[in-house]
C-alpha cells in the first residue's frame, strides 16, 4: 500500500532525480597528515552541492564483493573536480585503499551530494561557530572554503580539537586565513601534545575552553558540531548550556566503525 | 555493472550473514542524530498518539511502563551502511497501544521530544513489527540512543526508529518527517536499498 502514496510534492522538494553512480577518476592527491589523505576527484556531470554534505564511495573487488562508505565533501567543487578526505582508520575495510592504494589515474565510484541537514548557505550572513573533534574538520573546512569563495562577511569562529599539531589537516590553509583577517577565526585545543611554547597543557575541550573560543549564544551563531561521538555529544551540550537554541545546534558524528 | 577497484579485496574475513545490499556489519552502536541530545525528565514524559479526527492517547512514563512489553531480538540497519545483528531490547508494541483507538488513517508521521519527525505508512506499525522500545541490552535506554523511549520499527532504516518518541500523529495522507524531507528516502527499505529519494 505503501508504494502507491508516494506525494507528488516529495519529488518537487527534492529538485533532482534519482542518485545514481557515477565513476569518478582520482586526479591528483595531498597527504594532510601522516594517515589522512585529501583526494581530488572528477566526476563527469557533477551536479554541485552544498558545504557540509558528503558523497557515498563504493568499491568493488575482482570477485563482485563490493562495499560502500560514506565521507564528507571537502571543498566546494570547482567544475567536475570534488574534494574528499579520507582519514585511515585502523582496521578499515575501506579508508585504507583510499589513503594508501588509489593512484592518480585509477576510477572509483561515487554518489551524492547527499545531506541537506549539516549544510551552510553561501547567502548566510549571520555568525557562525564551527567545532571540529579531530576529521570532523572536513565538512567545516567545507564552509569555511564556501565562504571564501562566496566572498562572504559572514563572521566565523572555527575551534579545532585534534589530539597532536601534527593531526591538524589544512593547516597551511588555516594559519593564513586566520593572519589575514578576512573574518575567520581560528582556535585550537590539544588534547593529547601541544606545539611548543604553547601556554597550555593538553587538555580535553571543556566549556571554559568553548566558551573563549566561541561567539555568545545572545549572538544567535548557526553551530556546526562535528566529531566523533562522544565528542559531539560532550560539545552539542555545551553549547546548549550556554544557551544557545538547540535548534541552532546541527551535528555530525563520525564514527570509526568499519571507516 | 559496478567497475571493479584494482588491487581492492574487502576484508579477508567477509561476514557469513546476508546483510542488505550495500551494508557492513558493526559490533558498535554507533549514534547518529541531527542535533543536541534533550533530556527529557520521566515525570514530564507523554508519549500522545492523535487521531485523523484529532482525538488524543496519551500515557504517562508510569503508564506506558504498565502496558504489557515485549522483548524483540532484532537486527537493525542504519543508512550510513552500518549493520548491527542480534540487539535486544524491551518495549512495547505499538499495536498494544493503538488496540481501542478507532481509527482509518493509513499514514503515521511520529514525533519526538526536540522536533524529530518521520513518516511511515501505518501498515508498517502494525502487526508486531513496531515498538515503543525503554530498554536496550536489559538496561535503561541511554539518552543518546534515543532514552527515555524511542521507536524501534526494525525492518525499515534506522532514521525511522525514531529517537525520545513523543508520539504518534495518524494521517489520511503522507506527510514527510525530517529526512524525508531533506533527500532521503520516503519509505526507506534496506532490503531494497531505498537509501535517498529515487532509489
Amino acid at each position: 500500500m505503501a508504494r502507491a502514496a508516494v506525494p507528488g510534492r516529495l519529488a518537487e522538494q527534492a529538485g533532482a532525480g534519482r542518485l545514481i553512480w557515477r565513476v569518478a577518476t582520482l586526479a591528483a592527491t595531498r597527504q594532510e597528515t601522516p594517515t589522512a589523505r585529501t583526494l581530488l576527484l572528477d566526476v563527469p556531470g557533477w551536479p554541485g552541492h552544498l558545504a557540509g554534505q558528503h558523497v557515498d564511495v563504493r568499491l568493488t573487488a575482482d570477485d563482485g564483493y563490493s562495499t560502500q562508505r560514506s565521507y564528507s565533501l571537502a571543498g566546494p567543487a570547482a567544475g567536475e573536480r570534488i574534494e574528499l578526505t579520507v582519514q585511515q582508520v585502523a582496521d578499515g575495510e575501506v579508508s585504507p585503499y583510499l589513503t594508501q592504494d588509489l593512484a592518480p589515474g585509477d576510477p572509483v565510484e561515487i554518489r551524492g551530494p547527499v545531506g541537506g541537514w549539516f549544510t551552510w548557505p553561501p547567502t548566510g550572513t549571520g555568525p557562525v561557530q564551527l567545532v571540529a573533534g579531530g576529521s570532523g574538520i572536513v565538512p567545516l573546512m567545507a564552509m569555511v572554503r564556501a565562504r571564501q569563495l562566496a566572498v562572504s562577511t559572514a563572521p566565523f569562529r572555527l575551534l579545532y580539537s585534534v589530539r597532536s599539531p601534527d593531526q591538524v589537516y589544512y593547516a597551511s590553509e588555516l594559519t593564513s586565513l586566520a593572519d589575514r583577517h578576512v573574518g575567520v577565526e581560528v582556535s585550537y585545543a590539544y588534547t593529547r601534545a601541544v606545539p611548543a611554547r604553547w601556554p597550555a597543557r593538553p587538555r580535553r575541550l571543556d566549556a571554559a575552553a568553548i566558551a573563549a573560543a566561541s561567539w555568545p549564544a545572545e549572538l544567535a551563531p548557526a553551530c556546526y558540531v562535528c566529531g566523533p561521538t562522544a565528542f559531539v555529544e560532550t560539545v552539542a551540550d555545551i553549547l546548549v548550556s550556554f544557551g544557545h537554541d538547540p535548534s541552532r545546534v546541527k551535528t555530525e558524528r563520525f564514527g570509526p566503525t568499519g571507516g | 555493472m559496478p567497475i571493479v577497484s584494482r588491487g581492492f579485496h574487502g576484508r579477508a574475513r567477509r561476514t557469513d550473514v546476508t546483510l542488505p545490499p550495500g551494508q557492513y556489519l558493526t559490533r558498535d552502536f554507533p549514534v547518529l542524530s541531527a542535533g543536541p541530545t534533550p533530556r527529557i525528565p520521566l515525570e514530564k514524559w507523554r508519549f500522545v498518539i492523535a487521531t485523523e479526527t484529532g482525538q488524543e492517547h496519551s500515557w504517562s512514563w508510569q503508564e506506558l511502563l504498565a502496558l504489557p512489553s515485549d522483548q524483540p531480538t532484532v537486527d537493525i540497519h542504519c543508512v550510513t551502511k552500518w549493520s548491527k545483528l542480534g540487539t535486544s531490547w524491551r518495549g512495547v508494541s505499538v499495536d498494544t497501544l493503538l488496540a481501542g483507538i478507532d481509527t482509518t488513517a493509513q499514514f503515521a508521521l511520529v514525533r519526538s521530544y526536540g522536533g524529530y519527525t518521520t513518516n511511515l505508512p501505518l501498515a508498517d506499525l502494525l502487526d508486531g513489527k513496531a515498538w515503543v522500545a525503554y530498554q536496550y541490552d536489559n538496561a535503561d535506554l541511554a539518552p543518546a540512543h534515543g532514552g527515555p523511549a524511542r521507536l524501534l520499527v526494525p525492518h525499515l532504516y534506522f532514521w525511522k526508529s525514531a529517537k525520545w518518541v513523543s508520539g504518534i500523529q495518524l494521517l489520511q495522507q503522507d506527510e514527510p518527517g525530517f529526512w524525508e524531507s531533506l533527500g532521503y528516502h520516503n519509505y526507506g527499505d534496506p532490503w531494497r536499498e531505498q537509501r535517498y529519494q529515487g532509489d
